[in-house]
């Protein structure tokens, strides 16, 4: 194997590995093992987008006529729990809690996560506030919207409103925890050798997205708590008529909700770093730029909350601020995408699956990033706010992003996680079925939306309806997509052909171990003398533009912990 | 043709892209009817942007393809020569999309302030969103529901309150919308000017419970003859300010807010407009907001000289009522002419501009008899009922 670089022991098939190495439920319920844990997540987690997604059908069906299908009350719900469940039980922990659980300790060469006890109970936190949310939908579910927004949430709707608080609240512990695992783990557990930027990309992102997370989420903690207490206790905080500022509630709510979509792309944009480097055998280029952009990512995020605001009648002074830091945070988005573009240059590029998860994140995300230009465009989205255009832009993002990202993932490390191989074919055929399902469902709502359709609304006038019944044929495709990417995944778990240690030829230290690892990641300690991204001995690298830093091969470093810069 | 020079010379796009190739290009299923004055505005920024993204995303998608073709993996222990990066090529494409953004900006920026900059002269229509509707009330005193009937070619001030949750008046043919966020001190001010007959849209924006999707109105823009027969067709009994200057009486605010300022109460005539000196030394500008807040919670801003007297009347006048006592403070105060932005919330803001007295120095004498409380009521109830019934699905 070309990456095999450095001397890093495998332990060779058929050993003990994690998934071996102890059984029965209760083997997997006390487990400190972070690889354990994710696939908890994996589990948990991937059920709940499945009835994230059956709702979201269930949406599409009811748009299919101008008079909606069902009671408008049942489709408040339908959107609601879509929103909810997407947002706050898929989106923010799919990624991190997933494949950052797996891999992040291997990647920095270490044994687990800095503290393995508190990894398992953030997915106990998880699962009981995800309950919460599920026992809230079937009690009659909540029909707010995602948003909450006062005085609507808090003294209107007869819904179970404070149910789904609770379960939010919950779930914002099991990030935070995460989070702080994380860093910790970064800091004091790289392996002898692992400098800070001979970290993976996917590290830094995850980096950056645990700051984000521990910053943030406390917020939302704070805001659903105050929610919460003015619905039981009718104090007056948001609700004017008892002196409280429904305003406030909208600062409140989106100082954690835009960080929030940085929460949920930042580590996609991580995996997809990975994948482009590897299914194309070249480092990233401008490495430091885009580790960079990754933090310049996370601190910008927290200054531009305002632009969800421009028409709440906030002042057009603070309009002008918002939307002027909004231009500034759009650049590092830029960059990333300049950046992968350009790896590919002179690549050995792969049409493996994993690739073109990679080249559909980058089509969907740029999209999804230009489009924030028209929504950060004061006196534009003053027409477009609050209607399909904005739909259809965090789609683009959010799922385009994140959701691409997490499946790309998924397809590069799925031989490392389960120790199978799932089928090409299939996979390559989903993927690209899927890419245009997806454009089908979203692209139609930009026009949908500039034409003047409302988001939330359970009918419409019958003028919109042609772009409703293109989107929903879209959602079809994309829901058929899914099930093929869910079926053989379940498959290949038992007829899959076994995974080797390094299929794709890839380089950093999670393919430096056999696949499925053994519960210590690795069998000796291993020693780090290589750079990121490093197929080949780094004397044959070229240098473009960077005359004053000759690549050296890097010296072996024997110390107990990584190196500072 | 020495129009179109001047359109071109000051890069007012307006004439070529707005108006020029519009039936040129047939987009009526990508643009929405342009009908305000700055609809045009807004729609040559958001052709620019779709330009702009088919460029990046043609050029992007282009280079992945070639390289993706070109560089395709030809045999399976293939390494590429590893490329480190080039700061001058980073530099470049961080640079230039940064200079396009703040240009972006600009633009945007620009039409905002041009939409939120309230004309002083103009025609003021009342606005509430209530769950699930739209009321709304002329100066003449006409009231609609869902229906709203404006003259072309005049600048009209929307001034709206909402009496639950938040909605948001959104008319896409004027690419016009804002909130209106309850609360004592909060009115939410938008303006347009339609620039063409016809009937379009209203919208409201924000969620706002059950039937948010039922929230539809029609705004019907009439030339100026039709309009002024439309209103001497219409039901009104008395301008808004009359109906005001009836509803001081029969509160009793006339009591304490006496007109020759022998009261315990300021008075308040020609107040309107003003900076009012507060207790605790500070002051406020005497607009459509401060008045609201006074009369829903008198005691928020105290004015210098003056004991916490009044009573609250929230719960007593509803928001129609409201605003029919604001008109009457206004019509007995003093116009200021200068533009404002339309969000007042920002401390120091411009004073909101306001509209020539409606009535007459004299008016107060000349109230009509006045015990329409109930009747009007009523008759507002059965609207609403009936809009309820038929006027929501359309
Ligand atoms: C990086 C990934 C991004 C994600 C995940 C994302 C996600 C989202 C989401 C979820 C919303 C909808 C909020 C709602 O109304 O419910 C939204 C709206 C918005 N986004 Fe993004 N976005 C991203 C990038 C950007 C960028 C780069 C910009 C600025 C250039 C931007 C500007 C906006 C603005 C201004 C809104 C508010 C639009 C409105 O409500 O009218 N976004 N975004
Ligand atoms: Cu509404």
């Amino acid at each position: 194997m070309p990456s095999e670089i450095g001397a890093v022991h495998t332990n060779g098939d058929g050993g003990l590995n994690y998934l071996n190495n102890g059984h029965g439920l209760r083997s997997w319920l006390l487990t400190k093992d972070h690889k354990r844990i994710a696939i908890l997540y994996l589990i948990t987690v991937s059920i709940f987008f499945v009835i994230g997604g059956v709702f979201a059908l269930l949406i599409r069906i009811n748009l299919l006529s101008p008079s909606g299908l069902f009671e408008p009350d049942t489709y408040n719900r339908l959107f609601t729990a879509h929103g909810v469940i997407m947002v706050f039980f898929f989106l923010v922990p799919a990624v991190p809690a997933i494949l950052g659980n797996f891999l992040l300790p291997i990647m920095i060469g270490a044994k687990d996560l800095a503290f393995p006890k508190i990894n398992l109970l953030s997915w106990y936190c998880y699962i009981v506030g995800a309950c919460f949310g599920l026992v809230a939908i079937i009690a009659g579910g909540v029909d707010t919207g995602w948003t909450f927004y006062t005085p609507y949430s808090t003294s209107f709707s007869n819904s179970n409103v404070l149910l789904v608080g609770i379960g939010i609240f919950i779930v914002g512990f099991s990030s935070i925890l995460t989070g702080l695992n994380f860093i910790v783990t970064v800091h004091t557990m790289r392996a002898p050798g692992m400098t800070w930027f001979r970290l993976p990309l996917f590290i830094w992102a995850h980096y950056a997205t645990a700051l984000v997370i521990m910053l943030a989420t406390p917020v939302l903690a704070i805001t659903v708590a105050l929610m919460a207490i003015e619905r039981v206790a009718h104090v007056g905080i948001f609700d004017p008529s008892m002196g409280g500022d429904p305003v406030l509630f909208q600062h409140m709510f989106w100082f954690y909700s835009h960080p929030a979509v940085y929460i949920m792309v930042l580590p996609a944009m991580g995996v997809v770093s990975e994948l482009i480097a590897n299914m194309s055998r070249k480092n990233i280029f401008g490495y430091k730029f885009v580790a960079m952009s990754s933090l310049a990512i996370a601190v910008f995020g927290f200054l531009v909350w305002g632009h969800h605001l421009f028409v709440s009648t906030q002042s057009v002074y603070l309009g002008l601020i918002f939307s002027f830091l909004s231009y500034a945070v759009a650049i590092p988005s830029a960059i990333k995408v300049f950046n992968w573009t350009a790896t590919l240059f002179k690549g050995s590029i792969s049409y493996d699956t994993p690739m073109l998860y990679g080249l559909g994140f980058i089509g969907l995300f740029l999209i999804g990033g230009m489009t924030g230009l028209f929504t950060a465009a004061l006196g534009l989205d003053v027409h477009i706010t609050d209607t399909y255009f904005v739909i259809a832009h965090f789609h683009y993002v959010m799922v385009g992003g994140s959701l691409m990202g997490f499946l790309g993932g998924l397809h590069l490390w799925w031989g490392k996680m389960t120790g199978r191989n799932y089928p090409e074919y299939w996979a390559r055929a989903a993927a690209v079925i899927q890419f245009v399902g997806f454009n089908l469902t979203f692209f139609p709502q930009f026009l949908l939306g500039y034409l003047g359709m409302p988001r939330r609304y359970a009918s419409y006038p019958p003028e919109f309806q042609l772009l409703h019944v293109l989107s929903t044929a879209g959602a079809t495709i994309l829901g058929i997509g899914m099930l093929m990417t869910i079926s053989y995944f379940i498959w290949s778990l038992k007829n899959g052909t076994r995974a080797t240690p390094n299929p794709w030829g890839a380089s950093g230290l999670e393919w430096h171990t056999s696949s499925p690892p053994p519960t210590e990641n690795f069998l000796t300690t291993p020693i780090v003398t290589w750079e990121a991204y490093e197929f080949a001995p780094m004397e044959t690298m070229d240098v473009l533009g960077y005359p004053g830093e000759p690549h050296t091969p890097a010296q072996p470093v024997h110390s107990e912990h990584g190196t500072e810069d | 043709m020495p129009e179109t020079m001047h359109g071109i010379l000051s890069l007012s796009t307006q004439s070529i892209m707005g108006n020029g190739l519009r039936p040129l290009l047939g987009m009526s299923w990508m643009l929405p009817d342009q009908a305000s004055t700055y609809a045009p505005d807004v729609d040559n920024l958001y052709l620019f942007l779709v330009g702009l993204t088919i460029f990046f995303t043609v050029l992007i998608s282009a280079a992945i393809l070639y390289f993706f073709v070109k560089y395709r993996r030809r045999s399976n222990s293939e390494i590429p020569r590893p490329i480190a990066g080039s700061i001058v090529l980073e530099s470049t494409w961080s640079i230039i999309p940064l200079l396009i953004s703040f240009g972006i900006f600009a633009w945007g920026a620009n039409i905002y302030l041009t939409e939120y900059t309230v004309p002083n002269d103009a025609l003021d229509i009342y606005v509430v969103g209530k769950q699930w509707m739209w009321k709304f009330q002329h100066p003449e005193g006409q009231r609609e529901i869902n229906e709203l009937h404006i003259p072309v070619g005049k600048k009209i001030r929307f001034i709206m309150a909402t009496e639950d949750v938040i909605h948001s008046f959104f008319i896409p043919a004027f690419r016009m919308k804002e909130d209106i966020v309850p609360g004592p001190s909060r009115y939410s001010t938008v303006w347009a000017e339609a620039t063409q007959t016809g009937t379009f849209h209203i919208f409201c924006a924000e969620y706002c419970g059950t039937s948010h999707s039922g929230m539809i109105g029609w705004v019907t823009v009439m030339n100026d003859k039709d309009y002024q027969a439309w209103l001497s067709g219409g039901a009104a009994t008395g301008t808004m300010a009359e109906r005001g200057a009836a509803l001081f009486q029969q509160l009793g605010c006339i009591t304490c807010h006496k007109s020759d300022g022998t009261g315990p109460c300021p008075k308040l005539e020609g107040i309107y407009g003003k900076q009012q000196d507060l207790e605790g030394g500070t002051s406020v500008l005497a607009d459509d907001s401060y008045v609201r807040e006074s009369i829903l919670s008198p005691t928020a801003k105290i004015v210098k000289g003056y004991k916490p007297l009044m009573p609250s009347f929230q719960g007593i006048v509803s928001e129609e009522q409201l605003q029919q006592l604001i008109a009457y403070v206004k019509s007995i105060g003093t116009p200021v002419a200068a533009p404002a932005p339309g969000k007042g919330a920002a401390p120091g803001s411009v004073p909101a501009a306001v509209r020539p007295p409606i009535m007459t120095s004299s008016a107060s004498e000349s109230i009509p008899p006045q015990n329409e409380k109930a009747g009007s009521e009523s008759q507002n109830t059965q609207a609403e009922a009936s809009a309820k019934s038929a006027g929501v699905k359309r």
